[in-house]
């Protein structure tokens, strides 16, 4: 047993963590600025921070992650990491050129109480930004909320560089949320498909799904561009998928732009898809076309062909809210049960979202928002799952109680195929569901008896 | 726009330098002059490199920081010793299992590898303090796990908000009573590397741990094993070496070990250091305490692992040992002398680049000379101009602020544990044979007149090094691989070896000859350019028939 110490009995904890749900603010931050095109994010802290953020999405993406550092001694630790960010700015437009450097903060620059928005007034003033070129930052202190909030506040600094011309441009601003580049090239497919001229950030698909071609380009093709952000505040509205990651985005550029917006669950599954899809033909003033109806109708069928191996299973499963959320009605839709729910982030509305979407089921749901996998394992102790769903680390957990497993989510470090194939949407909603039933079906064929062993199910 | 595919001229070493440092502002191109060498045999001695200085804010460096040399290398690998972190949840997320450290604990054996632990701090914690908090969390551990040892490390804003950890550790390990708790002050903005954490790991555990137990441990030939993380399984291959020759390891720092071996190691008559790096400041502190000598070794390489045994075994002095050892190679060497003349008609005459580690970019050479291969530039992440240029140069070392504040511990030798392993007569004897004891020359007499050799080389001198110079073969670590392999280049792991191992010892040497080859001459290097790429002009139409 890996998790040999995880006992069944649950002892309340207040101090420790064991396992994590999560991770801290500033890799949320560094991967949504690389849905920038051109843009090279920025750690303002200790070099460790951008080493182990780069080498998690490197892991993950399996494609070149770049990023800088203000690399903090520990005198910068102590007078302010003013002059470290000043050099900084002023090296990587010498040396790497890019549109734009995307800075986000640490626990290390917050406690000290760096201002950014004051360094990048020096910056311009100093004359080291080169003209035409941007500075965004994003407060990402690691010791509030998690990886989600440094994605959504980032993605709320990229909202806030609108500068509205007070003439509506007819395009929909969608911000997808922390989802893979492969999903959200299947946003932006959908969206041509509906004929809706959408504004998407972040986007990566482009950026961290690129080609081997023999040539490197530090700044590859994909990412919302910078006059693309620009324009966002002229945007008729904006759908925001997912309140974790996008909600304060969108809200922003409605309070501030009077950009009306509306807060969708992310695209997983049928339900949610119908409804992005909707309202995007809605907010755009569009005929959805017959393509599209087909694509549902396909996962509709889908889903009727496999439900007879679906219905009624127990399903555990961890990973963000917005994610979590979407993935729980897909699974109920399916008449599956998810009875154990673990997310690391915090927020009330994670458990009341949940218990509603659940209220209808025959078992008792455990849901926890700031919790663990080793709360997570210790309820799969008590109450056994068929099927698991998560990151990679729930592999362990898996392993322990052979409980079949479905990589999903953020870091997946072991298999591949996440940056190509989409799980939001119909399409991505019929890879989904070929995921699950390989995972129960691989599991009743190795586990039947012989004379119960069958050629065609 | 960068492309592997244009070099072709051959670049002299003088203009690879100008062109690395063409780009940068005055002041970069100044401070980079000074790390980036052309290796050359002077008389007597080697030149002079600049290293273990600040990394440059802002160009994409392949370091990490304090904290990760302390927990997640030096700590990291240790199996029966809870690892806390005391900080947000980040640094102990990142540095769970990343590092591929194997563990054997059998079927029931304690093992945390697989857990993080954190005290996640929060705002709140920041602003009052988590001195509270971090004892609690001592305290739920304690409850749940019963552990022999709890180690608490701290990140940046620990050191900030001024949580004094060691007193917090000193009062729950009294609480305790039956558990050893201490702490590490590792805050990642510490030095300027990864180093600063090697430093502050080893004076914790041989202040803490080491000497511990003084029960007698059984065997013959005792050594410790230091500097060796066990990475893909190479502890378990050179432990099935070592005791197949008879030669007993009572520690490893810290590939598999346990907190036993830690407590016992001042048992051993012999200290073996593989990665000078990280550990030889418990090498050294473990001679003046206890009087065990220490060795360079180097286990990885089949003719490096010949050479290190035979230095144990002489060391020894024992003929039945010289003897069994010398069998063991005999018994192993036909093994890999097949696969290495069969993978060297297809290596031979390639070339290889290493930006790694603070020893492997070293060890790592002798591996590539035996496949043929040369390597034409190299360098370390976090090392110090001994590591480049010798112990010699550590006297004449400049102490800077960024080391100054990491402390130095002085040991004095033990009252009653003291205990010289071999006489004045029989040291002087063997060195007179040409024995070497605290000895290690760094990396530069090793390679080829000509060569680079670059201090913290960063991600753009990486990508102009493969542009202008086009190795056969890149090694570093993940975050470099990808950007080399998009310029066609294959590029192999050498911190966590990708998904491979173990290269240490003799399976090891055998794994690495199949790995590079496999690499090398990969036939998706072919593949970059479709058809049309290749001539997109038409010269004629086609016409169906």
């Amino acid at each position: 047993m890996l998790l040999r110490h995880t006992p069944k009995e649950i002892s309340e904890r207040s101090a420790v963590t064991i396992n994590p749900a999560k991770t801290c603010q500033p890799i949320g931050a560094m991967y949504a600025a690389l849905g920038i095109h051109g843009c090279l994010p920025h750690s303002h802290g200790s070099q460790g921070c951008c080493a182990y953020h780069r080498s998690a999405l490197t892991r993950h993406y399996k494609e070149p992650v770049s990023a800088s550092t203000s690399s903090f001694t520990e005198g910068s630790s102590v007078f302010g990491g003013q002059a470290n960010l000043l050099q900084a700015i002023n090296n990587i437009f010498t040396v790497y050129d890019p549109e734009i450097i995307a800075v986000h903060t640490t626990c290390l620059s917050e406690t000290i109480g760096d201002d950014l928005s004051q360094i990048f007034d020096k910056a311009y003033k100093e004359g080291t930004v080169p003209k035409g070129k941007t500075l965004v930052g994003a407060p990402t202190p690691s010791y509030v909320g998690s990886h989600v909030t440094g994605f959504s506040n980032m993605v709320k600094a990229m909202a806030d560089l609108a500068e509205p011309t007070g003439k509506k441009n007819g395009k929909v601003n969608v911000i997808p949320g922390w989802v893979e580049p492969s999903d959200m090239e299947e946003i932006k497919r959908l969206a041509k498909l509906v004929g809706a001229d959408i504004t998407l950030f972040p986007d990566t698909s482009g950026v961290l799904n690129g080609p081997l071609s023999g040539e490197y380009h530090m700044f590859p093709q994909g990412g919302v561009t910078v006059a693309e952000l620009k324009g966002c505040g002229d945007a008729i509205g904006t759908l925001a998928l997912g309140e974790w990651c996008s909600a304060d985005a969108a809200r922003l550029l409605d309070t501030k732009y009077k950009v009306p917006c509306r807060i969708l669950d992310m695209p997983f599954g049928l339900k949610a898809t119908d409804r992005f899809i909707d309202a995007l033909r809605t907010i755009s003033g569009t005929v959805v076309p017959e393509e599209v109806s087909y694509e549902r109708g396909q996962l509709v069928d889908l889903i009727s062909d496999m439900h007879q191996y679906f219905y009624h299973k127990k399903v555990a499963l961890f990973g963000d809210p917005d994610q979590l959320i979407a993935m729980t009605e897909f699974l109920v839709s399916i008449d599956m049960c998810p009875v154990h729910l673990v997310t690391g982030t915090p927020g009330k509305r994670f458990e009341k979202r949940i218990k509603e979407l659940t209220k209808d089921m025959p078992f008792e749901v455990n849901v926890r928002a700031k919790g663990d996998l080793f709360l997570l394992h210790q309820w799969i102790k008590n109450e056994p799952v068929d099927l698991l769903i998560g990151n990679t680390y729930g592999k362990y957990i898996a392993r322990d109680e052979d409980i079949p497993f479905i990589r999903w989510g953020f870091p997946i470090l072991d298999r591949q195929g996440h940056q190509y194939f989409p799980t939001v949407g119909y399409k991505g909603g019929l890879r989904f569901l070929e995921k699950v039933l390989n995972a129960l079906l691989d599991r009743m064929d190795r586990d039947s008896a012989e004379e119960k062993f069958e050629l065609v199910y | 726009m960068a492309t592997a595919k244009k070099k072709l001229v051959q670049w002299e070493p003088t203009d690879v330098k100008k062109e690395l440092l063409k780009k940068y502002p005055a002041k970069v191109a100044r401070k980079r002059a000074k790390q980036i060498l052309i290796n050359e045999a002077l008389e007597n001695t080697t030149p002079e490199i600049t290293a273990n200085v600040r990394t440059i804010p802002g160009i994409i460096t392949m370091r990490g920081c304090t904290y990760a040399g302390c927990k997640g290398v030096i700590m990291g690998p240790t199996r029966d010793i809870i690892n806390l972190v005391h900080g947000p949840i980040g640094c102990s997320f990142y540095a769970w299992l990343t590092r591929r450290n194997q563990t054997d604990a059998g079927v029931d054996g304690e093992n945390y590898i697989p857990y993080c632990f954190s005290t996640d701090m929060q705002d709140s914690d920041i602003i009052f303090g988590g001195e509270k908090k971090l004892a609690a969390a001592i305290q739920e551990i304690y409850d749940i796990f019963h552990p022999k040892a709890i180690t608490i490390f701290a990140t940046c804003p620990v050191g900030l908000i001024g949580d004094d950890i060691h007193t917090v550790a000193r009062n729950m390990k009294a609480q305790l009573g039956d558990c050893n708790v201490f702490a590490f002050s590792c805050e990642g903005y510490k030095g300027v590397s990864q180093s600063a954490g090697h430093h502050i790991a080893n004076n914790q555990v041989f202040t803490h741990m080491v000497g511990e137990n003084n029960d007698e441990k059984a065997g013959e030939y005792k050594i410790n094993l230091l500097g060796e993380y066990n990475i893909g399984g190479d502890g378990f291959e050179i432990d099935r070496i070592l005791r197949k020759c008879g030669i007993t390891t009572i520690s490893t720092f810290s590939g598999n070990s346990t907190y036993d071996q830690f407590a016992s190691a001042h048992k051993a008559d012999l200290s073996c250091v593989m990665c000078h790096r990280s550990i030889n400041y418990v090498a050294d502190m473990m001679e003046t305490k206890f009087g065990i000598p220490w060795i360079k070794v180097n286990f990885i390489g089949a003719k490096s692992t010949i050479k290190s045994l035979r230095k144990i075994a002489e060391y020894f002095g024992d003929q039945k040992l010289i003897d069994r050892v010398e069998a063991v190679i005999a018994e192993e060497m036909p093994a890999v002398d097949a696969v290495c003349s069969d993978v060297l008609t297809r290596t031979a005459g390639k070339t290889a680049m290493l930006f790694v580690g603070g020893s492997r970019a070293h060890h790592y050479q002798d591996l590539f000379a035996e496949m043929g291969m040369k390597t034409i530039s190299a360098g370390y992440e976090f090392a110090h101009r001994d590591d480049y240029e010798g112990r010699r140069v550590i006297p004449t070392l400049k102490v800077d602020a960024d080391s100054r504040n990491i402390e130095e511990i002085e040991v004095e030798a033990d009252p009653e544990r003291f205990k010289p392993r071999k006489t004045e007569a029989e040291l002087k004897a063997l060195e007179d044979k040409g024995f070497k004891f605290k000895e290690y020359d760094g990396i530069m007499p090793d390679m080829d007149p000509g060569a680079l050799v670059i201090d913290d080389c960063n991600q753009y001198e990486a990508e102009k090094l493969v542009e202008l110079m086009k190795p056969d073969i890149f090694c570093a670590g993940i975050k470099e691989k990808f950007s080399i392999q998009k310029l066609g280049v294959p590029m192999k792991q050498l911190h966590s070896y990708d998904s491979g191992g173990p290269y240490a010892g003799f399976k090891g040497a055998v794994n690495f000859y199949k790995e590079i080859d496999r690499l090398v001459n990969s036939k998706v290097w072919s593949y970059m350019k479709a058809p049309w790429q290749e001539s997109p002009e038409l010269s004629a139409t086609y016409v169906w028939e």
